[in-house]
């Protein structure tokens, strides 16, 4: 496959940054979007020019690294996938490919693809926590039984990745559908009942401290969401918040 | 100087508590006093920097990633085992204690052992009291399955991804002491050696991986939880970043390294699709619960089904060859990683390979869809004889269990595992080997500990399935936050460590050094070159087969290339930005010292044990002809090995195996 690429390249977080056109040659369908990037970088250090940064790390769609902005899409076309497992053959020959970094007030850009996405650890450092020791002298595990069901809930909201897909395809640059993802894990829980009120007013202000908009229902971040984060979990977010504002 | 394992006196089964009674403690006002540098942010680093912060010490925790969630535990999938007896099948800890000896082929120490059969149990219990999701049945209690080498169901899982609900635990529980000014967290930053004072190990020099700064930090200990080195064959189940620098580096300065052979081939990952390949992905072991490995009975179906000729589903069951049902009958799918690699590869280089290189097995799922379908086809009373509904309800279960492994396989490979069976062939996966640590899981340089896969000590020379979290978090909740207290107990009035010292200035230069001759050479290649070439010779001669012919050939072509990459090596940029060739390029640097020092130690081990394979030490004849034959007599030590220099001055000592709890077997699986 022969392919035109075009690529945000900023030097810096201070730095103004631009498109810049790659035309790229060799491609096989059965490359993954970021081997792809490799065969351009590669391509690149033999021309003595400086390779596109970009984060990535596991390769396999779990540790959120990756996050390209691919053809006005959060991890590109695909649906349920990361960038680093979209593959080449969700193109077609010929293409031009416009990748940008994921933009938010709130995931500043560190370098070309790279931003920084630590305001979503100070929102877990808030309250994505159940406040017990790690002495091991808990109750046994089996003497809290969880209806499967809500256990499934909460395993489906526990396997956000943190990558920030959900706010750069939201409008307004939301975070809710990561907030709430965690917010709804414990709240399906009984191990999270106890801090339930403090846990969702805290995070929610962090969230909103760290320059993210609000949600007005559009539901971009789902369909964007590499793992199907579910919008419920805002409705339950929104639940848990009005009524831990009335307890104050 | 003669390596002490210090391993406490007394029963077995009453080493841990005693010990516990007996080691000093720090008072919590001391404990305020004292630092703790923790390297690595993954279920071993973070669990063991979380804890110790919350027990009243000051804890720096560093990862090179952009947060601690993402350190590459994340990536585990299948589960994680804890000797609860959940299922009244007859678990104990001295079953699980006896099963990871025996998976470990008697290579590992008995008394480390069996403490982390005795702590599992409380792993569970702690991680379910922090939120995590574990999978449960209808009665709302946890669920088990089973994995390979052990005949009892004591895997507790979350789907797929029980590495990352696990991982994400700890990740909350070191929020939560962040959140208290407990733990200074530092992300993005990457460490590039240990510093000494007086013989302690007082901090590290890090650099930033942002600005490029080079820093010194300090503490009264340094512990290690870096991970394993399995990307020294390039191609691994290993994230791009993961990487020896750290365990290296604090080699170089004095701390031993264990058993560097000792490697796991997993049985189940995704085959190589070309040369672009960048990573290779695991399908977890959990799999072989439910799917049953077979290539062609006939080679010329082997040839047909590469050639696009005939489809697997086409072949009837007497042409297919279930070559590990055939082989072992008693653990059938559910070998261990290594028995299961190794027999892949024997079908394989035989000609039966079933994809277009001829390196891949099946894994198919048929009649499993078909088992479950009826099943739930009597319990919905529907009718169990419409073949259609029966796959239809089959398949939902499957995808209950599995489903996102089946969906990423599908990603990946673009067919639909639920109808065709899957591709699957061996890759690096985990690294048994790592530095030598003693009962207290201290390296051999005093105030510096090595926990999780950075370290030797748990698996001998396999690892079980999902015992890598178990141990990860049994060294990083339970074991270390304990045996470190001993050490501290010492520096409660030390007082801050400065790091305007002789001992700072000269680790930072060094650590200046490498980087300046790196940024300034004038070579032509990019660093994935050498990498590449290292991970071919490693794979092609030091990988599931060894023999010393070959061994020696690696030595001396990997000697080689490390002159040819201080030649020829481009790294392109500043080192006063983000720089990623340059971050690789130092990385791969110490790859390419470790993989000889890989090389001898496989050569020096002339028996087959574990995921060791030896060409000249199998089983001539009998009932186990064939199979890997150990050497008990002249090989029942741990290699430890003591830097010089060049790797190939590196100096071997010998920790004894006692084996005083177990009788020492052939292992059979058959």
């Amino acid at each position: 496959m022969k392919l035109t690429l075009k690529i945000w390249r900023q030097k810096n977080a201070q730095a103004k940054g631009q498109m810049v056109t790659y035309p790229i040659d060799g491609i096989d369908g059965d490359m993954s979007f970021l081997e792809m990037m490799d065969v351009l970088n590669n391509k690149l250090i033999s021309e003595g020019e400086e390779p596109v940064v970009f984060d990535h790390d596991c390769r396999e769609g779990i540790c959120g690294s990756c996050s390209m902005f691919i053809n006005g899409e959060a991890h590109g076309p695909d649906r349920l996938v990361t960038t680093c497992q979209l593959h080449m053959r969700k193109f077609k020959d010929g293409e031009t490919i416009t990748i940008e970094p994921f933009r938010a007030d709130g995931f500043p850009v560190i370098k070309d693809l790279m931003v920084d996405r630590s305001a979503f650890d100070r929102i877990q450092h808030a309250g994505g926590f159940i406040s017990v020791n790690t002495s091991g002298n808990t109750q046994d595990a089996n003497s809290i039984p969880i209806e499967k069901a809500d256990a499934d809930d909460a395993f489906a909201a526990a396997t956000c990745i943190g990558c920030g897909a959900c706010v750069a395809s939201c409008k307004n640059a939301s975070a809710m559908l990561f907030v709430s993802a965690k917010v709804s894990q414990f709240a399906l829980l009984p191990q999270g009942q106890v801090e339930a009120t403090d846990r969702v007013l805290n995070m929610v202000r962090q969230m909103d401290e760290e320059g993210f908009g609000n949600c007005t229902n559009t539901g971009a971040c789902e369909v964007e969401c590499p793992k199907g984060i579910s919008l419920e979990n805002i409705a339950r977010m929104n639940r848990e918040y009005l009524s831990a504002s009335l307890k104050g | 100087m003669a390596l002490d394992s210090k391993i406490p006196q007394g029963p077995l089964a009453d080493k841990w508590t005693k010990h516990k009674n007996d080691i000093n403690l720090v008072n919590p006002a001391n404990k305020r006093l004292i630092d703790v540098i923790v390297v690595g942010t993954g279920l071993a680093g973070g669990s063991a920097a979380a804890t110790l912060a919350e027990l009243g010490y000051n804890v720096k925790a560093f990862c090179f990633q952009d947060s601690p969630r993402r350190a590459h535990s994340i990536a585990a999938q299948g589960g994680i085992n804890a000797a609860k007896n959940y299922q009244g099948d007859g678990d104990s800890t001295y079953r699980l204690f006896y099963d990871t000896v025996k998976g470990g082929d008697y290579r590992s120490r008995e008394s480390n052992v069996y403490r982390l059969a005795e702590v599992s149990a409380n792993i569970i219990d702690q991680c379910v009291a922090q939120g995590v999701p574990f999978a449960r049945d209808y009665g709302g209690l946890l669920d088990n399955r089973s994995f390979g080498g052990v005949l009892v169901s004591r895997t507790f899982y979350a789907k797929g991804q029980t590495g990352q609900q696990l991982l994400l635990g700890a990740y909350s529980a070191m929020n939560r002491q962040i959140g208290r000014g407990k733990i200074k967290m530092y992300n993005r930053h990457e460490m590039l050696d240990v510093v000494k004072v007086d013989g302690k190990a007082r901090g590290i020099i890090t650099r930033n991986l942002i600005t490029g700064e080079i820093e010194r930090h300090s503490a009264h200990a340094v512990v290690l939880g870096t991970g394993g080195y399995g990307n020294v064959f390039y191609l691994s189940t290993n994230a791009m970043g993961s990487n020896v620098t750290a365990a290296w580096k604090a080699h170089k300065r004095g701390a031993y390294f264990a058993n560097p052979c000792y490697t796991q081939i997993h049985p189940t990952c995704i085959p190589v699709s070309g040369d672009h390949q960048s990573k290779l992905t695991l399908m977890s072991e959990s799999l072989r619960n439910d799917g049953r490995i077979w290539v062609p009975a006939k080679k010329e179906d082997a040839i047909a089904i590469r050639e696009g000729r005939l489809k697997p589903t086409d072949l009837k069951e007497e042409d297919r060859d279930y070559y590990l049902e055939r082989r072992y009958p008693a653990f059938g799918n559910l070998v261990p990683r290594d028995v299961a690699s190794r027999a892949a590869k024997e079908r394989c280089d035989a000609g039966f390979g079933v994809n277009k290189t001829g390196e891949a097995v099946y894994l198919d799922f048929a009649s499993a869809i078909e088992r479950y379908g009826k099943e739930q086809a009597y319990v919905q009373h529907l009718d169990a004889n419409d073949k259609a509904l029966v796959k239809k309800l089959g398949q939902e279960v499957v995808k209950t269990k599995y489903g996102n492994l089946f969906q990423m396989y599908n990603k990946i490979v673009d067919q639909d595992p639920y109808n065709t069976p899957m591709m699957i062939y061996p890759a690096v996966h985990y690294t048994m080997g790592g530095l030598w640590v003693d009962y207290n899981l201290q390296t051999t340089v005093e105030g510096l500990y090595a926990i999780g896969e950075a370290n030797f000590s748990d698996h001998g020379a396999n690892r079980l399935g999902a015992s890598a979290l178990m141990q990860g978090l049994a060294d990083g909740y339970f074991v270390l936050p304990y045996t470190i207290g001993d050490y501290l107990s010492h520096d409660i009035r030390t007082g801050p460590i400065s790091t305007d010292t002789p001992e700072f200035e000269e680790a930072e230069q060094n650590v200046r050094k490498q980087v300046d001759a790196l940024i300034n050479n004038e070579g032509s290649k990019p660093v994935d070159y050498f990498h590449k070439k290292l991970g071919k010779i490693m794979w092609n001669k030091c990988g599931m087969s060894r023999n010393a012919t070959d061994l020696q050939s690696a030595i001396d072509e990997i000697s080689a290339l490390r002159d040819e990459f201080y030649k020829e090596v481009r790294v392109p940029g500043t080192q006063n930005e983000f720089n990623e060739e340059l971050a690789k390029a130092l990385r791969v640097a110490d790859f390419l010292e470790l993989g000889e020092l890989f090389a001898k130690d496989a050569l020096t081990r002339n028996e087959s044990c574990g995921g060791h394979f030896r060409e000249e030490s199998v089983e001539l004849d009998g009932p186990q002809k064939g199979e890997a034959l150990r050497d008990d007599e002249n090989f029942t030590f741990v290699s430890a090995w003591e830097y010089k220099g060049a790797p190939k001055d590196a100096v071997l000592h010998k920790e004894e195996l006692n084996y005083e709890n177990i009788e020492v077997k052939q292992r059979s699986y058959k």
